[in-house]
């Protein structure tokens, strides 16, 4: 757990950087500080592990006063993972992972051992371990500084915009294995972007800054959607926050059969047909045509996303974004088990509304 | 040519001389460079004074320098410290801003994941900083090393000089053989000198070279 007490930090010129500060990291959950650049998120981060010291105020963490510990000492037991992943260029991928575990005076065939696990935690291959980071790409090289990060394993992980430089494909592969990741492990971490979506994906708890170093809001992603603080927290989450709402929502659908065939069959076509492959996953869409035809794959209209039962964000979404208007449904193995109407989806969120589900 | 196979034993004598005159001073100023160039990459102050002052000594004329160190160090005529204070001087007059270029290079972030990981300073700067400031620091020590080779020739002024003594001795007598060979001394030497620092430096940092 980490916690500041009315923390505060000025820099020398006079600018105040975080304001009075009181917040709570509880243990074991993944928070994360969003806001606008100059908001005091990243300052409050580097507090921590006294990257930057608080100008007044205490952090604690686990009930330590981080002013009572020096700065090495307290950082080895901190795990940090740095924009651009901060890999030193000079030292192999295995070497790099081992940083931590060697300053803490482990053995050298220990901390590789060990480097070695992590790389595979991380999904990277330990053949791997014997490049320099220059030979591997970008969002690799980030890989590598979560498991250096992890490497002596840290109850607590501080993570200062770890994926803001690789691009877009590679950041959801990385934000999923975060997560993934934090299943296992079960680290208090503290993220900080500036990427709001990234914010309301990743976080348990997520804690707006303010430009000027206040806290505008602390609260669960849902509830920052559907009942902003201020003005600057509602234009800041987004346009479409209400849409957005929906991604926490997980109310029922009516769920409504679909007539499918598959390619080289002969249908009587009457409206939209769904076309399955021989496991009964979607291949397309066929209509235009009246009568009996032969299905022919040329003939399909392309699909649109497909929802897997989660989220009423999904339902909606396959729903608005299929040709046929109904949304396919699909179960685990991507077998066709339904469509779902945008119709019922705004129903559903009425009802989750009247029933208290969307907090206000 | 035949000179030099014919007088073997005093071209050697020569050779060793030259090599002690110019060596030496690059490892002194070497040592005395680095921590000065740390201390200029990290104090707006320290570079202040030290790149002007470094100008400056390295605009002394070579001749001067040499000629005038005996009497500023009371010390003998012919005792090689003569020709090897003013080298040690040029050395790190040229090797300060080297280092400090180098160590300034240093990207901010690896430093700071070094000091996020938890390094002290002193190792940050042993095991972190200086390596990765090697390529430049070893592209500044051949420039350093092959300049005093070629500048140990002038202590022939004071009475050393390595194959200085052969271009006064050659000039004086009229002997155009004994002159060459000192060139050819002074340019074999030079090139071996910096080989040898560029295969130092590739075998030092096989990772400046990776990923690329």
């Amino acid at each position: 757990m980490i916690e500041f007490r009315a923390v505060t930090k000025r820099f020398e010129d006079g600018t105040i950087a975080v304001d009075e500060l009181d917040l709570t990291v509880e243990a074991g959950t993944i928070t994360v500080f969003v806001g606008p650049s100059g908001c005091g998120k990243t300052t409050s981060l580097r507090m921590v592990n006294r990257m930057i010291d608080p100008t007044s105020g205490t952090i604690l963490v686990d009930g330590r006063d981080v002013m009572t510990v020096d700065p090495p000492t307290l950082r080895r037991g901190i795990g940090y993972v740095i924009q651009q992943a901060g890999l030193f260029p000079h030292r192999t991928v295995l070497d790099n992972v081992a940083t931590v575990p060697l300053l803490s005076g482990w053995d050298k065939r220990k901390a590789r051992t060990r480097a070695a696990e992590l790389l595979e935690i991380v999904g990277l291959d330990p053949a791997f371990g014997k490049r320099y980071p220059a030979q591997l790409s970008g969002g690799q090289q980030q890989r590598v500084g979560v498991a250096r990060a992890l490497a002596a394993d840290p109850p607590v992980l501080l993570m200062d915009e770890p994926f803001s430089a690789v691009d877009p494909v590679v950041r959801e592969d990385l934000q999923t294995e975060l997560l993934r990741l934090q299943a296992e492990l079960d680290k208090t971490i503290v993220f900080v972007t500036h990427d709001i979506d990234e914010a309301l994906k990743l976080g348990e708890r997520v804690a707006v800054f303010q430009t000027g170093g206040h806290l505008a809001q602390y609260a669960k992603p849902a509830e920052l959607l559907s009942a902003p603080a201020n003005d600057f927290v509602a234009s800041f989450v987004g346009r479409d926050r209400g849409y957005r709402t929906l991604t926490f929502l997980h109310a029922d659908v009516p769920v409504h059969p679909v007539a499918t065939a598959k390619l080289g069959e002969r249908v009587t076509v009457t409206g939209w047909i769904l076309v399955v492959d021989d496991e009964n996953r979607p291949k397309g869409w066929l209509s235009g045509v009246d009568g009996e035809v032969e299905v022919r794959e040329q003939d399909l209209v392309s699909g649109g996303s497909l929802y897997d039962g989660t989220s009423l964000r999904g339902a909606l979404d396959a729903a608005l974004s299929s040709p046929s208007a109904l949304g396919v449904m699909v179960d685990d193995a991507g077998a066709v088990s339904g469509v779902v109407r945008a119709d019922d989806v705004i129903q559903a969120l009425a009802k989750a509304r009247a029933a208290g589900e969307v907090p206000k | 040519m035949t000179w030099i196979f014919e007088n073997w034993a005093r071209f050697w004598e020569v050779t060793e001389v030259h090599l002690r005159l110019s060596v030496v001073p690059v490892v002194v100023g070497f040592l005395l460079a680095v921590p000065l160039g740390w201390w200029a990459s990290r104090s707006p102050t320290a570079r202040t004074i030290l790149f002007p002052l470094a100008n400056i000594l390295f605009t002394v004329p070579s001749i001067a320098l040499i000629v005038i160190t005996p009497v500023l160090l009371g010390v003998k005529i012919l005792d090689e410290i003569n020709v090897i204070v003013p080298l040690t001087i040029y050395t790190v007059a040229l090797m300060v801003r080297s280092v400090a270029d180098a160590l300034s290079a240093v990207p901010g972030h690896v430093t700071a994941a070094a000091n996020a990981m938890g390094f002290r300073p002193l190792r940050r700067f042993l095991t972190v900083d200086f390596p990765l400031a090697l390529p430049v620091t070893i592209a500044g020590l051949r420039v350093a090393t092959v300049s005093n080779i070629s500048m140990v020739s002038v202590g022939a002024l004071v009475g050393l000089g390595g194959y200085g003594q052969l271009f006064t001795e050659g000039y004086q007598t009229d002997h155009t053989e004994k002159v060459l060979a000192g060139l050819i001394g002074t340019v074999v030497l030079a090139v071996l000198a910096d080989g040898l620092l560029l295969l130092a430096g590739r075998l030092l940092t096989p990772w400046a070279r990776a990923g690329r």
